[in-house]
């Protein structure tokens, strides 16, 4: 399972600029209501969030540190 | 050992002087040799010579209240410092310390009017001379600024990270951008520098830090 950005759909208004920024695909509107697409092709570019006028789209980033 | 013209010849103020004028101009300049180390102007002190380095290297810096000293430039053989205060009569704004044994040749603010007055040519190299000041220091305080900003970046991939895997909450960039006040777009440039010099790696969703020390070190200059 591929770990996918997080749409808050209470917030978002359907403007679909996600859609239109994500060169993967992996957002897409089906019967208006914006739907991510689990892809090992989001490369967690964060474009989808930058773009989101509303900030209801969150590329959250787990940090760690390398082993050994 | 007497001004040598060839390094008159070299200083800003007097590009395109036909060579009698050379000769002429650089008469009121005279020697002053300082050792290693030496202050030759201290920041806030009035100002009394515009200098040419003829031989070694002057650094120019200014030093915070917390004593830290912050390189302004360096100045070789040709170039010259103290412009400013001679120019606007005010106190000098930074020190200048030589780095090695130094041979300067000094110009009294009295004889840098004077030939200001004499040369008109002399006046439009003054304007070219401080506009190359004005871009050189900008691009300073985008660097230093920008430092800055990449220490704290630093610092918050530090705090957060985790042994494991959902030890510590995750961060989004804006969150990032958030707690080290600063926008969005300028925490993502932070991160991909990190990435470019090897400190972080940038997994999708995860960023493995794998140079703790680098990151530490930038943190410490940040503060
Ligand atoms: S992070 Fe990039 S690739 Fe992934 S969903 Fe958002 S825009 Fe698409
Ligand atoms: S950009 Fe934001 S508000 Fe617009 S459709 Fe995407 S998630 Fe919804």
């Amino acid at each position: 399972m591929a770990e996918m950005p997080y749409i808050d759909l209470e917030k978002c208004d359907c403007c679909g600029h996600c859609v239109e920024v994500c060169k993967c695909h992996a957002i897409v509107l089906v019967n208006n209501i914006i739907t991510i697409i689990e892809t090992e092709d989001c490369g967690w570019c964060t474009e989808c969030e930058a773009i989101c006028p509303i900030g209801a789209i969150s590329c959250a980033f787990e940090i760690v540190f390398e082993e050994g | 050992m007497a001004v040598d013209i060839e390094i008159i010849k070299q200083v800003a103020y007097f590009a395109g002087f036909a060579s009698d004028d050379l000769e002429e101009a650089a008469k009121p300049f005279f020697e002053q040799t300082v050792k290693r180390g030496e202050i030759i102007a201290m920041e806030g002190d009035p100002a009394e010579n515009l200098y040419v380095v003829a031989s070694g290297a002057v650094k120019l810096f200014k030093t915070s209240a917390e004593g830290k000293e912050q390189i302004l430039y360096l100045a070789h053989a040709g170039e010259s410092f103290n412009d400013v205060p001679v120019i606007d009569g005010l106190p000098n704004p930074a020190s200048a310390q030589a780095m090695g044994p130094v041979d300067l040749y000094a110009l009294s603010k009295v004889d840098m009017r004077a030939l200001l007055d004499k040369y008109p040519k002399a006046q439009k190299n003054t304007t070219n001379l401080l506009a190359g000041r004005i871009r050189t220091l900008s691009l300073l305080v985008e660097d230093l600024s920008f430092k800055h900003v990449i220490g704290r970046v630093a610092g918050i991939l530090l705090k957060y990270a985790g042994d494991d895997v959902g030890s510590k909450p995750r961060l989004t960039q804006q969150d990032m951008a958030a707690m080290a006040g600063t926008a969005r777009e300028v925490v993502g440039r932070s991160l991909k520098m990190l990435e470019a010099d090897g400190s972080i790696k940038m997994n999708r969703h995860r960023i493995v830090i794998s140079n703790k020390k680098a990151l530490e070190g930038m943190v410490e200059m940040a503060t």
